[in-house]
């Protein structure tokens, strides 16, 4: 057998009030893509940091190849010099950049002093090529959506990466086709003999790319598997630390909606001038409604256009029978509550609190001048923390000190603070391990059991079909359909998505 | 060992710290001068007021401390700075003087021998012209979405002007007893004082502490600090932060007005070439040296505070070596720049990797001279 890539051996890294890893040993082989799974807050995204140098550790050993003296790096660039180039959880490109700059940003080619900026568009378009995303190269990166800049960042580890690739969650705001993509370079690389280490909460992936699983729980090693030997449920079971059933059904068919029943928010013609096609849509209190369909088809645009983000330039929209002005205050007034996608650029105020990012919408929506009282406060942000399994160390702490999938559940905590009357939920199980995303798909149906309306849009097509009583679905930037009852299947969705048989008329 | 570095770890640590290496180094300067430390912290009585050193440095710091007050907002809601404080200090205060002489300041010699509008009058509007500025600054940050700095360098350079214009080129003077009251000290008919502290420190003071209850009893000082850290999720929330932008340049304008009454009461008048001139960067300072970041977001008005009252005490040092007015600056920008080093998130990674370069060429040299 050939020497390891990496051999990490008893890892011991302390933050202020947790361990994050506690003598965590990790080997990762030449030609094999190693899944790093846990709950979040687990510690995968910290070991990754650890090795990398973006993070410094107290304890352990680091070894890289047959050797035996053990290596520190200090800088991720230190860890680049070594062959080991990563994607991070939270892409840290430059969004004013352009995205040939982002690819070589630190590693341009020059020739005697200066720049070759022509040589620079050329490999760039041609590292996008390779990934299979066809965009102007010399467009700043904030012009593209959070996929594209996803696929960016990938792009510029694979085209450094000499030895170790490391992705943590890199999938999660791509869609299907782009993550075939990905699986295939990913299977490329490996058969040149690099290790990849590929952190994800999506069960299915590892079990197509993976050979090999490392479990953390809490810190610690829980164990570490060959593939064949760990069938999903074990691996749930191994990250959890007890059996659970996350495929059980939890929908509950809700009574339908009369023809009587005021909707909850009711648009008519809602459209933007360059961007969703004025579109229907009547959501009644007591019901998920699901919003389907690729990446770029509108969903998100729907959301925001009803929510009032984004302004609509024609239609009408009414809640609860009243028509409503288009401010996100308004809507926040009125008893609308919006958990957007991007969670680091709408959601985290990074340097404030976990407490203060619970009660910052309700605190909103009572006025700057009500301040909400301290115990309130805590009261609050305690009761969420706990239905959602927020791990933290304190209420007290800034939240860009917690896990991806902590700090999407303190944005989720916010949203759900309102009560709101109608909740809109964008990919509201992002990063969200596979523990929690059952939770919060249960506290949707029994928030709308108990008379909330809530939208949903997901990526996941099964998770919608778990949670949702209609589905409407996107296309291209305008509604195309509307599935409900019976027709609510895996298959049915797809077809309407691809715009297959069930072409609108 | 865990309680120290928890105790170094606290926001105010630093700010704490600059503040009593600068108290020290005042002490050294008046051993050296007089032999013993004791000088600088004698404070006595005389004809109704206290004096000393320490109380100097307050009572000089005090339109510092207001400045600073306002900056601090300003720096967390927008990341930018308004530069434009001094020559609000001098406009407002020119505009008030002009108002409490009104058509007889020039017949008068540019002296206010007696209030033609009241006094009251005079310092409203003051403090109305400086909010008027700062709504000005507001509007070109919040609204047209001009940098910060570019936006109040309007003011920088056109405020001055102004004030010139209104001052009629002259050093305008007011010889009522009563002016001089708010920059030195409260007195009766007979010119005894009434209160022996300066009347400047209860005005810095009681700036510091309304605004510190009016953030800490509202949702302001959240609301100021979501704004500057992610402007996108605050409007997702409802904040509604072009208005809490205006609103933060309007009480730093209202802040640099009060400044400037304080400024022109010491005085008993108007220089409209000199009020207020270079604090609007001592009072960018105060907000860096307090731990604040400039890059905006989560603030610390105690820290702003310390670090006003250490920059007065810088000055204060500085002068009592003898150096000149001209040479001040030159000193601070040496501070500044110790400051904004040692607050660089960048410096510690860089020290380590200094210190693991020092380790190995250590070793190598070792190993060279060690078997040979
Ligand atoms: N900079 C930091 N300061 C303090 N605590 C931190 C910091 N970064 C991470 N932690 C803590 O370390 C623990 C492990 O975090 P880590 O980000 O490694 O989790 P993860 O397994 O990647 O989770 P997720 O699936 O949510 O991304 C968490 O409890 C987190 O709160
Ligand atoms: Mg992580």
């Amino acid at each position: 057998m050939p020497d390891p890539l990496i051999r990490m051996r008893g890892i011991t890294k302390r933050f202020p009030g947790v361990i994050a890893l506690d003598g965590v040993d990790f080997t990762l082989q030449p030609g094999e893509v190693h899944a790093l799974m846990g709950e979040n807050g687990a510690g995968k995204s910290t070991l990754v940091k650890v090795l990398t140098g973006a993070e410094a550790f107290e304890e352990g050993k680091i070894f890289l190849g047959g050797s035996d003296t053990p290596i520190v790096n200090h800088s991720p660039q230190e860890a680049q010099t070594r062959g080991i180039s990563t994607v991070y959880q939270e892409v840290n490109l430059c969004p004013n950049l352009s995205v040939a700059e982002n690819l070589f940003v630190g590693r341009q080619p020059r020739r005697l002093a200066f720049v070759r900026w022509g040589e620079i568009r050329r490999r760039a378009r041609s590292i996008m090529a390779d990934i299979g995303v066809g965009i102007d190269v010399e467009k700043p990166l904030e012009s593209y959506s959070i996929a594209v800049q996803q696929m960016v960042a990938i792009g510029r580890a694979i085209d450094m990466a000499a030895q170790v690739l490391i992705l943590d969650e890199p999938t999660s705001s791509l869609n299907e086709s782009e993550v075939r993509t990905l699986f295939e370079l990913v299977r490329r690389l490996k058969g040149q003999g690099l290790g990849i280490v590929f952190i994800t909460h999506f069960l299915e992936q590892v079990y197509e790319v993976c050979d090999r699983i490392t479990v953390l729980r809490n810190g610690r090693l829980a164990g570490e598997y060959a593939i064949e030997t760990l069938p999903r449920k074990d691996l749930v079971a191994a990250m959890l630390g007890r059996a659970f059933d996350d495929l059980a059904e939890i929908r509950v068919a809700g009574a339908a909606p009369t023809a009587t029943t005021v909707p909850t928010v009711s648009a008519r013609g809602l459209g933007v001038h360059g961007g969703v096609k004025p579109f229907d849509l009547n959501i009644y209190p007591g019901e998920v409604y699901g919003l389907a369909g690729l990446l770029g088809s509108g969903r998100t645009e729907v959301a925001r256009a009803v929510y009032g983000a984004d302004s609509h330039d024609t239609g009408t929209l009414a809640v609860k029978g009243k028509p409503i002005a288009c401010s996100p205050r308004d809507s926040l007034k009125a008893g609308l509550a919006f958990c957007p996608e991007s969670r680091k650029d709408e959601g985290c105020v990074a340097e404030l609190t976990v407490r203060e990012n619970i009660v910052l919408a309700e605190q909103t929506k009572r006025g700057a001048f009500r301040l909400i009282p301290r115990d309130e406060q805590e009261a609050i942000a305690g009761k969420y923390a706990d239905l959602l399994q927020i791990k933290t160390a304190s209420l007290e702490t800034p939240i860009k000190q917690l896990s991806g999938g902590n700090q999407q559940k303190v944005i989720l905590a916010r949203w759900l603070a309102t009560q709101p009357d109608f909740l809109i939920l964008d990919e509201p199980t992002r990063g969200i391990d596979i523990g929690t995303k059952t939770e919060i798909q249960k506290l949707c149906v029994q928030l709308a059991a108990a008379g909330m309306s809530v939208l949903f849009i997901s990526s996941e097509i099964d998770e919608m079909l778990r949670t949702c009583g209609r589905i409407g679905v996107m296309r291209d930037l305008a509604k195309v359909g509307e599935l409900s009852g019976d027709e609510l299947s895996s298959s049915a969705v797809m077809a309407q998505i691809a715009g297959g048989r069930h072409d609108e008329a | 060992m865990t309680r120290l570095r928890a105790l170094t770890r606290h926001r105010l640590f630093f700010p704490l710290v600059c503040l009593l290496l600068v108290l020290l180094l005042n002490v050294v300067v008046t051993v050296a001068t007089t032999g013993s430390p004791g000088p600088f912290f004698q404070i006595s009585l005389t004809n109704g007021a206290l004096n000393g050193p320490l109380v100097t440095i307050l009572n000089r710091s005090s339109e510092l401390v207001i400045l600073a007050v306002g900056m601090t907002i300003v720096v967390s809601c927008s990341a930018g700075t308004d530069i434009s404080v001094g020559a609000v200090m001098a406009l407002s205060g020119a505009v008030s003087i002009w108002l409490l002489g009104f058509g007889e300041l020039k017949d008068n010699g540019y002296h206010v021998e007696s209030y033609v509008v009241p006094y009251a009058v005079g310092l409203l509007a003051a403090v109305a012209v400086g909010a008027l500025c700062g709504a000005w600054n507001g509007f070109l940050v919040s609204k047209l979405k001009i940098q910060p700095m570019v936006a109040t360098l309007v003011l920088y350079t056109g405020g001055r002007g102004i004030a010139k214009v209104v001052a009629d080129g002259q050093i305008d003077k007011v010889d009522v007893a009563s002016y001089k009251w708010l920059g030195n000290f409260i007195q009766d008919a007979d010119g005894h004082n009434l209160m022996p502290i300066p009347t400047a420190i209860f005005i810095a003071a009681a700036v510091v502490a309304v605004t510190a209850v009016v953030l800490r009893r509202t949702a302001l000082g959240m609301n100021i600090q979501a704004v500057g850290i992610n402007n996108k999720a605050s409007r997702l929330v409802g904040l509604r932060s072009n208005r809490i932008v205006l609103v933060a340049y309007i009480f730093c304008g209202a802040c640099a007005a009060i400044a400037g009454i304080i400024a022109t009461s010491r005085i008993g008048g108007i220089d409209a070439n000199n009020c207020g001139k270079m604090l609007e960067l001592d009072a960018i300072l105060a907000v860096a040296l307090g731990g604040n970041s400039l890059a905006g977001g989560k603030f610390s008005l105690s820290g702003s505070v310390i670090g006003a009252v250490t920059i007065q005490a810088l000055t204060t040092v500085l002068y009592s070596i003898n150096v000149s007015a001209d040479q001040l600056p030159l000193f601070k920008a040496i501070a500044v720049i110790v400051i904004v080093v040692l607050q660089s998130p960048d410096l510690k990674p860089l020290l380590q990797r200094a210190g693991g370069v020092f380790r190995r060429l250590a070793l190598s040299a070792k190993r060279a001279g060690g078997p040979a």
